[in-house]
């Protein structure tokens, strides 16, 4: 089972999250296929959110073909989004999580780092800045 | 078309020659958890006691759960209603609150409202003044919910409890409203109270709503949009700008987006619920002084 958060300072609508959240873990390897997502009512009462979150989360994954609603019973996990396996995933957020202490023992702020990766993302990676 | 749980057309409440409300015009879809924020004063309590059946209005129509408000039995029995002052006989226990319930309200839920205390751990046979702020509000909320109401009306329920105990009221709200079957309207003066658990966002300014909108759709179309510094002129006629700010090198604007920005020069980025409330209070009046959206500041 997995716990969801909720950042009401991003401006990324919240069922976004949800579903956005449900990914990293199925990439991650910490929920797989078969798996039953939180009940929308173990989500809401926890997060104190509004059960259409959960819904319309849950929904754009339906959508994605990542997970099955089973009327009575719940959400279940059908596949993995496609993506790197869950070792070299976790590798990748090794070496990011040891690039991120660089940026700041280099006096970047969070800020900064954020608008760093996302120019980084915009310019197309390492050949586009080469 | 959607179905509608409230629907309002030009509503406004006088006291002598001041209006506390007017050219109310709002939809809540039945479902939703719309969360009704304003200054103190704005005229948050006047909307909820006409939707009740409490206050008559001095112009326009309301439709609650179908109906118009009256203070009769087959309108109210349809609806909750939490003043901002609990409603609780302070030296009765829960037991005795439960009864009365149980005796006023024909679709009474007896089980259901006793699971909800029991959940809670609340004490059923001892009186409410014995009771923290945040178990009496519980009480209350649960009575409300135990008449199976379609639609709730909440008037600053959590002003006066911790950050505690507001949590624990919502996320008992929440999980009632994930039970199915009620729409809820809620008021506060805290944006921060309201953004987790509603779906729904209506805001009032000078007696008047500025937004009634799904928070979604208001997070998807409102951006902040900055470029070097440069005319405006195209992209105010092209979307609604709320606020435009300038500097020698830079402009920044909030504005409410009518399609994708095609000038490439605009950086656009999200901006979250609370900024778009400025935006729209900040077009107004700068009169909105009672208006705390976060506690103690950032």
């Amino acid at each position: 089972m997995i716990s969801l958060r909720l950042d009401t300072k991003s401006g990324i609508p919240p069922y976004l999250q949800i579903a956005q959240q449900v990914r990293q873990a199925l990439v991650a390897g910490i929920l797989r296929p078969g798996d039953q997502l939180p009940t929308v009512k173990e989500v809401v009462t926890q997060l104190a959110i509004n059960p259409n979150t959960v819904f319309k989360g849950y929904r754009e994954l339906e959508h994605e073909g990542l997970v099955e609603g089973r009327p009575g019973a719940g959400t279940f996990v059908l596949r993995r989004p496609p993506g790197p396996a869950p070792g070299a995933h976790a590798a990748l957020v090794r070496s990011l999580a040891r690039w991120v202490d660089k940026a700041r023992d280099a006096g970047l702020d969070d800020r900064s780092i954020e608008a760093m990766v996302r120019e980084t993302l915009h310019a197309g990676g390492a050949e586009a800045i080469a | 078309m959607t179905d509608l749980a409230i629907d309002t057309v030009d509503l406004g409440k006088r006291y002598g020659s001041v209006w506390a409300l007017q050219h109310c015009s709002i939809e809540v879809p039945v479902g939703r958890v719309s969360g009704l924020v304003g200054a103190n004063g704005a005229g948050k309590t006047t909307l909820m006691r006409m939707l009740a059946g409490l206050s008559r209005p001095s112009a326009g129509t309301a439709h609650v759960a179908g109906r118009a408000p009256a203070d009769n039995r087959d309108f109210l029995r349809e609806i909750g209603y939490l003043a901002q002052e609990v409603p609780l006989y302070r030296r009765w226990n829960a037991e005795d609150h439960l009864a009365l319930g149980a005796h006023m309200n024909p679709a009474w839920d007896d089980g259901l409202t006793r699971d909800r205390l029991r959940n809670l751990r609340i004490p059923l046979d001892r009186p409410m003044e014995a009771l923290s702020g945040g178990m009496r509000a519980q009480v209350a909320l649960a009575l409300a919910l135990g008449k199976r109401p379609q639609v709730l009306l909440l008037d600053e329920p959590v002003a006066a409890l911790d950050p505690l105990a507001r949590r624990e009221f919502l996320s008992a709200l929440a999980g009632a409203v994930a039970d199915g079957g009620v729409t809820v309207l809620l008021s506060s003066h805290l944006l921060p109270d309201l953004e987790r658990v509603c779906d729904h966002l209506i805001l009032i300014a000078d007696s008047q709503p500025v937004i009634c909108a799904e928070i979604d759709d208001l997070l998807a179309s409102h951006k902040l949009l900055t470029a070097p510094a440069r005319d405006t002129t195209a992209i105010e006629r092209d979307h609604q700008v709320l606020t435009c700010t300038r500097t020698p090198r830079e402009v920044s604007l909030i504005a409410k987006l009518n399609g994708p920005v095609i000038d490439p020069a605009w950086r656009v980025d999200d901006i979250d619920l609370e900024e778009i409330v400025l935006a729209y209070l900040g077009q107004r009046s700068h009169q909105e002084t009672g208006f705390a959206l976060v506690e103690g500041g950032r």
